[in-house]
């Protein structure tokens, strides 16, 4: 009895032991206090703004951040390599996702100094980027067309559109329709849809041609129908309260009536047969590969992709944007930077902030962002622009960059409201939508009502 | 004899002396052994120890201190005592993912158990021959590809244009063919054939261990006594690898509730979170939310059910040892 005594209170002591251990281990402070405890972007960026803005003779090496699969990246490096022989890029790759999840911890603890950047409010929130206003100064992005970097502007109450500069494009994307030019030839498409109600019409005589209409991505999550949603949205109603939404304005919604009637225009095309019947199964790459392949006539994409095609379906691919309601409309497309930022702790703020400027100014540099990135390059709107073959898929996303720039419907996309807007909110109501669990109606009221709540903390 | 007796054998105070100073000098020695040994022991033990304590309490007991915070993961935190175990219960769509992970179980675990039980029965009855060599082989190979690449396969071939599909086509089952991971009537169930595709192997190689252990005479005897397979499986087969079924339910419903990879690859909890898991809800919420005490709070909540069903198990194969 004495024993199993003894033995049992040198169990406990060990026990305690243990646990106190742990906790040792574990320094039960509140969690992050440390963080916060150090300095971090002071927001005027004053400590690391002396010197040239430029990257010097010394060697520099630039950490870098990047989204895997995109070969504009890596060009522009080697050009910028090349021209400054003193720079060398060390070069770590993510999947996007991969980098939306790991960019907070990423910033703080190992800062890069170029880096992919998602959707940004938290970040600077945080103080985890740094500030780009003297940069922007210095070289006179301030005098580019404002709309340019409005949407890499963050307030002090973390909404973007005004405020300080925290990031900066490599080229800035649009959105709008491709369309396989075989496939539409077949059932005689020979050119693009003026009106939605044409639109709506080539999609039916594809259909009844038994050629997939469109085989938008919709699965895991990464909710692609997003795309055909929000351009519905531009071709019923102005980008304006689309863009305040996504800007986090004060008592902006995205449930207004224009988006309710886009909710049930793209409700009709689901019912109504004109997506794959498996799109909820689909991702991003398989959209691709099926399209490239001739499968579907339509998908709703950007000219990240217009490079891409253009080696890949060589003549075979057209773009148009997506038409308006009616003959000569308004027309508007998703439209946004490719943004990098540089960590508050990063190295070589100076440098990295000299690679954005001389990708915008650098006339070799703009050249790739056309021909390799397929999207058009940052700057001034007098800046040179390489030749490109009008018939491309290049050529028509530039032309039709032209058009969204005349008519001012550039949106930032919605699925970038918010950090986790659109992995946790669209992407499931709308693939409850394609499953019929849900109404247009519903899908707009449902994450709305995510939105305030992931706003509101 | 006598004086011999009492001369030649000591006196017993000298016994009962010479002996405790024997027994004194034995109990040091093995006190030193144990000692020795204990060293030893220890030697072994605390490298192993240092890094459980390190890699898996320490989060451990950090998880259930983030559990009372707000906390975006990177700036200050705020105490909010249980608010982030309240917002459970309120908010039912947290705890869904939960009853996915009940039903996983089915997939996961009742499906390989049964089939593998079968299966064992089986290939027992010619377990010299090469055939069962190569059904063992085959049916095994499950447990050695890693679940990514497992995922990655079965999306492939559960596609609309995928194998299963072709096949079902080929039988005249056309009607029937869909996206199977695309459908969210049929997304978790294709998600629980993966899993049931993967602990079959180790279930099977779990059962026939133990079926090989059970005395022939016993069947031999069954058969005198006119048993046919299915008396003869119930009677001795099934008894006799209780034990075995124990770890194979235990593993395997534990794989089920913490279901992560093979979910993330197929669906990432889609469609319409159909196939969202607590593992993948505590993921999106840590890292995609970016709430860290509500993440935490879950997976606290989450450990808890495990345990409770697991503990069951384990008490239940217990008592039938």
């Amino acid at each position: 009895m004495s024993r199993t005594t003894g033995r049992s209170r040198k169990a406990a002591a060990a026990t305690s032991l243990f646990v106190a251990g742990i906790l040792a281990l574990t320094a039960c402070s509140a969690p992050g206090a440390s963080t916060t405890d150090e300095p971090t972007a002071d927001g005027d960026g004053a400590a690391t703004a002396e010197g040239d803005w430029t990257c010097g003779t010394d060697d520099v090496t630039l950490e870098a951040y990047l989204e895997t699969g995109f070969p504009l990246s890596t060009a522009l490096f080697e050009e910028f390599e090349k021209q400054h022989p003193n720079v060398t890029f060390d070069v770590r790759e993510d999947q996007f996702a991969v980098i939306t999840q790991n960019a907070p911890r990423v910033l703080a603890d190992n800062p890069p100094d170029l880096m992919r950047l998602p959707q940004m409010s938290d970040l600077v929130g945080d103080g985890l980027l740094y500030n780009l206003d003297e940069a922007a100064e210095h070289f006179g992005w301030t005098e580019w067309p404002a709309s340019q970097l409005a949407q890499m502007r963050v307030d002090e109450d973390g909404r973007r559109g005004n405020g300080p500069l925290y990031a900066m494009g490599k080229n800035y994307s649009m959105t709008g329709v491709f369309y396989n030019t075989e496939l539409a030839a077949r059932i005689g498409m020979t050119e693009a849809p003026k009106t939605l109600a044409e639109l709506d019409e080539w999609m039916q005589k594809a259909k009844d041609a038994g050629i997939t209409p469109s085989n938008q991505f919709n699965g895991g999550a990464t909710g692609g129908l997003a795309f055909p949603l929000q351009l519905l949205m531009a071709s019923y109603g102005s980008v304006d309260p689309i863009n305040d939404w996504t800007f986090q304005k004060p008592g902006s919604r995205i449930d207004t009536e224009d988006n309710i009637k886009a909710a049930e225009h793209l409700k009709k095309w689901i019912d109504a047969g004109y997506f794959a019947d498996d799109i909820n199964s689909l991702d991003y790459s398989q959209m691709m590969g099926q399209f490239i392949d001739g499968k579907s006539l339509f998908i709703f994409n950007g000219d990240w992709e217009s490079g891409n095609l253009d080696t890949q379906m060589a003549g075979k691919a057209g773009f148009f944007l997506m038409p308006p309601l009616e003959e000569g409309g308004k027309v508007g497309a998703m439209s946004a930077p490719l943004t990098f930022g540089i960590s508050s702790k990063a190295a070589n703020p100076q440098c990295a902030a000299f690679f954005f400027d001389w990708i915008a100014t650098n006339d070799d540099a703009r050249a790739l962002a056309v021909e390799v990135g397929g999207s058009h390059p940052m700057g001034p709107a007098d800046a040179f622009m390489p030749e490109v073959d009008p018939e491309s898929v290049t050529g028509q996303t530039l032309s039709a960059g032209a058009t969204i720039a005349e008519d001012n419907g550039a949106m930032e996309f919605i699925a970038n409201a918010t950090g986790a807007i659109y992995a946790k909110s669209w992407t499931p109501n709308l693939q409850k939508l394609v499953a019929g669990d849900q109404t247009a109606e519903g899908l707009l009221q449902a994450v709305q009502a995510d939105y305030e709540s992931e706003i509101d903390g | 004899m006598t004086q011999m007796r009492t001369t030649g054998a000591p006196g017993r105070r000298e016994v009962a002396a010479q002996a405790s100073t024997s027994l004194e000098a034995r109990r040091r020695a093995l006190k030193a052994r144990r000692l020795r040994r204990g060293w030893a022991a220890l030697g072994l033990v605390v490298p192993a120890a240092f890094f459980y304590v390190l890699f898996v309490l320490r989060p451990l007991v950090l998880t259930v201190q983030y559990s009372f915070y707000d906390w975006n993961g990177v700036g200050a935190s705020t105490f909010v005592g249980a608010e982030n175990y309240t917002r459970l219960v309120e908010k039912p769509e947290l705890l869904g993912s939960i009853v996915n992970a009940l039903e996983l179980i089915i997939y996961f675990s009742f499906v390989p158990v049964i089939l593998g039980l079968l299966t064992a029965a089986t290939i027992r009855k010619f377990a010299a021959s090469r055939l069962a060599l190569l059904s063992r082989t085959v049916l095994f190979l499950p447990q050695v590809i890693p679940l990514v690449a497992a995922g990655i396969m079965w999306t492939w071939m559960l596609a609309t244009d995928g194998v299963v599909n072709e096949l079902m086509r080929a039988v005249g089952l056309g009607s029937v063919t869909r996206a199977w991971l695309g459908d969210t009537s049929t997304a978790l169930g294709a998600v629980g054939v993966i899993g049931a595709w993967v602990a079959l192997g180790l279930c099977l190689l779990l059962l026939l261990s133990g079926m090989t252990k059970i005395d022939p005479a016993l069947f031999e005897a069954a058969r005198i006594d006119g048993a046919g397979a299915v008396r003869e499986f119930f009677a001795i087969t099934l008894p006799s690898v209780r034990q075995e079924i124990g770890v194979c339910v235990t593993v395997t419903v534990i794989a089920a509730l913490a279901a992560f990879d093979i979910v993330y690859i197929s669906t990432q909890g889609g469609p319409a979170n159909s196939t969202l898991v607590p593992g993948l809800e505590i993921y999106y919420l840590g890292f995609f939310s970016r709430e860290v005490g509500q993440a935490s709070a879950l997976a606290v909540v989450f450990m808890a059910l495990v345990l409770a069903v697991v503990l069951p198990i384990q008490r239940l194969t217990k008592e039938e040892d």
